[in-house]
């Protein structure tokens, strides 16, 4: 693999801050045209390394290239090759979004059109309207137009669509696979699973400023990890077994129950129980868990 | 988002990037668009010394200062200053600080607009609003209040070097002074306190000379009263400046002070200023 296909590399990023270490030591690659997920519970340095990669914060230690350049020395030529969509955001709120996503276009070499961008993200209804006057769903839309309005090569996406709800995050996910599709690399963060399963090539999960694993949503956790669980009640308690041949263990315990088997249960475990099982695995407090999963 | 189209993204090229004084520019539209969309900003920056001088004419319209001079024309030049200090130091440090809190700072550095550009579009926006502000005032005063506006040129001459130097100075002085509310919330109730009290001490709503000798040694290190004092050079009487404390305008001594403001200004003004809030490490 040449330097070419690499947009962000990162080798033992180190950040501290006065009172903890936020990031202690990730390794990771994300390929040209990847959209990468990174996951983790609050606080444990997911934030802290996409701003390090977006060169708002310096690292204490570590090697890190973005499209081939050190963040903390990116110029503004460096600049124009991203684009952010930060958290929430509530600033120009005097402004209209046509108004907006033009000027912004006016920062960059070859922005794309401001008009197309607005239809794009499904806005052209409320190109005139203040941003002020914005739902919050629309207001991230207009994050995103701003976003890409540069034409960036790589897209950082920080909790997209944290607020939205079901049908929006839906419309929202076909914005990013369009993207991806014209060959946009994305690292995006989310709280999320089943947003990482749907949009994401690879996943890597943090926990305690590490990187704990990396992998394609369909192998993380490693093999086995997918195996069907059976569950079921009897006079002595629940039991689960996990197995890869559910079906022949559903009928010996219809065998055993002559009939019915009380509280019987098959299933795969979603990205999510996976990703639960890997932090508890590092002994992550169920309460960081808890504002992790929702 | 039904009728979702893909976008024809333009080939990356090497382009250059757009000029800083192009962006700069660009971005003092923008200010100037929001500034007068912003009903507060609007009232208590911009109107603020207007209203004041059609209260303080209206109060003190029977009272004759001294040689003709009456309340429109003595209150004059003191909301012409006191307007200048409000467009530069109160409007910049107040919203500096609201943009720094609502992470709008943060959002343009991560985009290839330059500093500079940035430091354009708030320059312009102070230009803009203040000379649209002393027009307004001008317009005011001489048709509706009858105020005499000067005609000799050495007046507009000083006039003009004194409204450079004074938003100039109250421009870095503002973007400085932008650090030091700790939310946006709290900019406004931070900013307004210092600048009513500059206001009071330096002469704006009362006649300088009547103010206790303390207060106005304690003016006198501050650029208000030095703008205020040069204000009144340019539209009182010439006769009017014996009535000023040691008997003269004291342009020279108010050029010197106001520049000083400037140099320190640029100088603190680096220093301090942050893209990101003070909470975020």
């Amino acid at each position: 693999m040449t330097d070419n296909d690499i947009a962000v590399r990162v080798r033992g990023l180190v950040k501290r801050y006065p009172d903890k270490v936020a990031v202690a030591g990730v390794d990771l690659d994300i390929h040209r045209g990847e959209v990468f997920a990174l996951l983790g519970p609050n606080g444990a340095g997911k934030t802290t390394t996409t701003e390090v990669l977006e060169g708002y914060r310096r690292a204490d230690e570590g090697e890190i290239t973005v499209l081939g350049v050190d963040p903390a020395r990116g110029d503004r030529h460096w600049r124009s090759r991203i684009g952010i969509v930060a958290q929430s955001s509530r600033d120009e709120a005097e402004l209209s979004v046509a108004e907006l996503v033009s000027h912004y276009a006016g920062y960059y070499p070859s922005p794309r059109d401001p008009e197309e961008v607005i239809a794009w993200v499904g806005l052209q209804e409320k190109r005139k309207t203040r941003t002020r006057k914005l739902s919050g769903g629309q207001r991230r839309r207009l994050d995103v137009a701003l976003g890409v309005i540069g034409n960036p090569e790589l897209l950082f996406l920080d909790e997209p669509t944290t607020g939205f709800d079901p049908e929006a995050r839906r419309q929202f996910w076909t914005l990013i696979e369009n993207l991806r599709t014209e060959g946009t690399t994305i690292l995006l963060t989310t709280h999320y699973l089943d947003e990482a399963e749907h949009l994401a090539d690879r996943v890597g999960v943090i926990a305690d400023g590490r990187m704990i694993e990396i992998g394609t949503p369909e192998t993380l956790g490693g093999r086995g990890a997918r195996t069907a669980r059976v569950s079921w009640l009897d006079a002595d308690g629940a039991h689960e077994v996990r197995t890869d041949r559910p079906t022949a263990e559903v009928a010996a315990l219809m065998a055993r129950f002559n009939g019915e088997v009380p509280e019987l249960e098959v299933r795969r475990p979603s990205l999510e129980d996976i990703y639960l099982e890997l932090i508890a695995s590092v002994g992550v407090e169920p309460a960081v868990l808890e504002g992790a999963v929702r | 988002m039904s009728t979702m189209t893909t976008t024809t993204a333009p080939t990356r090229t090497a382009k250059p990037l757009p000029t800083p004084l192009k962006v700069g520019l660009s971005r003092t539209g923008l200010e100037v668009k929001q500034f007068f969309r912003e009903k507060e900003q609007l009232i208590f920056t911009f109107f603020f010394p207007i209203i004041f001088l059609g209260i303080f004419s209206a109060v003190f319209s029977g009272t004759e200062f001294a040689d003709g001079v009456d309340a429109a024309t003595y209150f004059t030049p003191g909301m012409i200053a006191s307007g200048i200090f409000l467009t530069s130091f109160q409007s910049l440090a107040i919203t500096i600080a609201m943009e720094r809190d609502e992470d709008l700072l943060k959002r343009l550095r991560g985009t290839p607009m330059s500093p500079q550009s940035y430091f354009i579009g708030k320059i312009g926006l102070v230009l803009a609003t203040s000379v649209m502000q002393f027009a307004l005032l001008l317009v005011i005063a001489g048709l509706a209040l009858g105020v005499d506006i000067p005609t000799e040129p050495v007046k507009w001459i000083n006039f003009m070097w004194i409204f450079v130097l004074g938003t100039a100075s109250g421009s870095v002085l503002g973007i400085a002074f932008s650090v030091v509310p700790k939310s946006g919330k709290a900019a406004s109730a931070v900013v307004t306190p210092v600048v009513l009290l500059l206001q009071f001490m330096s002469g704006v709503y009362f006649v300088y000379g009547s103010l206790p000798a303390w207060m106005r040694t304690v003016s006198e290190f501050f650029p208000l009263k030095w703008l205020a004092q040069g204000m009144r050079s340019v539209f009182l009487p010439d006769s009017f400046e014996a009535n000023e404390p040691g008997g003269s305008w004291q342009l020279g001594t108010g050029a010197i002070v106001l520049s000083l403001w400037l140099v320190a200004g640029l100088l603190i003004a680096q220093r301090v200023f942050r893209w990101t809030r003070r909470d975020a490490g």
